[in-house]
């Protein structure tokens, strides 16, 4: 729905997850260095929307999720896994609490279909009769707003219900708002490591929202920025450092999985908490600018103990960075390892994540 | 418009014939593959005194996104490496042409820039790439 927008703005289109995304505007380091510094906006109306409601919601929830939803306030939000039986991540979510047995999940873009008919297995047997998911994905828009500048830009610009400002929602929270003529779901989230919201508009909505917050100010970037701002925060990302192969216990996720609790995969990870993982998911970083990509091998003393899942020049700590697996002795900060990159051997030291911290 | 004063190559290089006399070329990456790439953080280069080969790998250049190999678009010598791109390699994506030269290579045989495209052709080629 913003399609003309981005093509308008010069923005290079790239398909993904079946969308065409914008991948860039300006200038993956400029966008990059605007968001850590003042704000900048992103399209990310690939990702789904899914309103999961009727009065067993809650439970229904609390046996996909590693995240308790019954014990959610109205007007929260949760970050999350949706696990196998194996432990193994199917996604990662941020979900909000809209009201009693009303639930707003948000899936990766590529992992939509595979969620829908997870949870429909549970739907049409265990709960069947008191869940109901309705798919909003296409009828809506989402709009990233980040930055340490995003909660005074949106200030100047929205109200949410009762004529409060944006800004007075806590991180974590939501509110029903409006925004020039239009109705806007507010939640304050992100994907890069800043202050930010997450604005979900009907789709007719979403180019004069975009337009609005471009004007006042918020600079437009595209989904490779937001892959560098992520890695530079340490978020994972779907399909390199978590897959149903990986559990959140070895991905260094275990405050999003509940310890106790009827969900499923629950068992295996607890098991995997008590014995600890056989790898655990690193932070590395590389001196110079020469980025490890995915899976290139991870080795101590020339031996292979790993591999990258996610690599890239940092623009805002101006060193490489990447986060990979490696066994389980290699994890501590401070080991020294390498990185086979392209046959030349690079000396990785192993960090305390996240990469960056904006309370630092 | 790609200058006319070089020769261009498939692989978006460029060979800019700087004396006849001693067959001395610069030789880089066009503005069209420095916009392809994106911003620009490091290059993998041979050294002055190795030799290259016409199309053959001579070095790597990544950006943030992505790694790409680097093709000498002639054969011989190599006299000097840009030494600015170590530390900026962003001149490539501010002066393709000019300031981000990559190297300079001292030609095995003059001829060979004849069989390169020129700045017409290669418009017309990436404008239809």
């Amino acid at each position: 729905m913003l399609y003309q927008n981005h093509v308008d703005l010069g923005a290079r289109m790239v398909p993904f997850g079946g969308w065409d995304m914008p991948v860039q505007y300006s200038g993956i380091i400029n966008e990059v260095k605007a968001v850590r510094s003042a704000s900048g906006i992103f399209d990310v109306s690939h990702m789904g929307r899914l309103n999961i409601s009727g009065p067993q919601a809650g439970q229904f929830l609390d046996r996909m999720l590693t995240g308790s939803a019954t014990n959610l306030r109205t007007g929260r939000a949760r970050y999350c896994l949706i696990c196998n039986e194996d432990g193994g991540v199917i996604d990662d979510t941020i979900f909000y609490r809209l009201g009693d047995g009303e639930f707003l999940l948000i899936p990766n873009a590529g992992n939509r279909p595979a969620v829908v008919e997870w949870f429909s297995r549970w739907t049409e047997t265990e709960f069947a009769g008191g869940v109901q998911i309705d798919d909003r994905t296409r009828e809506t828009g989402l709009i990233a707003l980040q930055g340490p500048g995003a909660a005074k830009l949106l200030d100047s610009l929205c109200r949410i219900s009762g004529g409060e400002l944006p800004s007075s929602l806590r991180f974590f929270a939501w509110g029903q708002g409006t925004l020039g003529n239009h109705e806007v779901f507010v939640g304050r989230t992100g994907y890069t490591g800043e202050d930010g919201f997450e604005l979900s508009m009907h789709g007719e909505a979403a180019t004069s929202i975009w337009n609005s917050l471009m004007e006042a100010g918020a600079l437009p970037c595209g989904l490779g920025a937001r892959d560098v701002l992520r890695l530079e925060a340490a978020l994972p990302l779907h399909g390199h450092e978590i897959d149903p192969e990986t559990s959140p216990i070895e991905a260094g996720l275990e405050r999003f999985v509940r310890r106790e609790g009827n969900y499923i995969g629950q068992p295996m990870l607890a098991s995997q908490r008590e014995n600890g993982a056989d790898r655990k998911l690193v932070g590395l970083t590389l001196p110079g600018r020469s980025a490890p990509r995915a899976g290139y091998p991870i080795l101590a003393q020339g031996l292979e103990i790993g591999h990258i899942t996610s690599g890239s020049f940092s623009p805002t700590l101006d060193t490489s960075i990447a986060l990979g697996y490696v066994l389980a002795g290699h994890s501590e900060p401070g080991t020294s390892l390498e990185v086979d990159i392209r046959g030349r051997t690079a000396a990785a030291e192993v960090v305390t994540l996240p990469f960056y911290d904006r309370g630092q | 418009m790609s200058p006319d004063d070089r020769k261009y190559t498939r692989e978006h290089e460029w060979a800019k014939l700087d004396d006849a006399d001693s067959r001395l070329v610069s030789v880089g990456i066009t503005a069209f593959a420095q916009d392809e790439l994106g911003d620009i953080v490091y290059f993998d280069l041979p050294n002055a005194g190795d030799n290259v080969s016409y199309m053959v790998k001579m070095g790597e250049v990544e950006s943030v996104k992505a790694v790409s190999d680097l093709f000498s678009p002639v054969t011989g010598r190599i006299e000097a490496v840009n030494d600015d791109l170590v530390d900026h390699p962003e001149l490539v994506n501010d002066d393709p042409f000019e300031a981000g030269w990559i190297m300079k290579v001292t030609l095995s045989d003059l001829a060979e820039l004849d069989t390169l495209m020129t700045a017409p052709e290669y418009d017309e080629y990436i404008g239809s790439d």
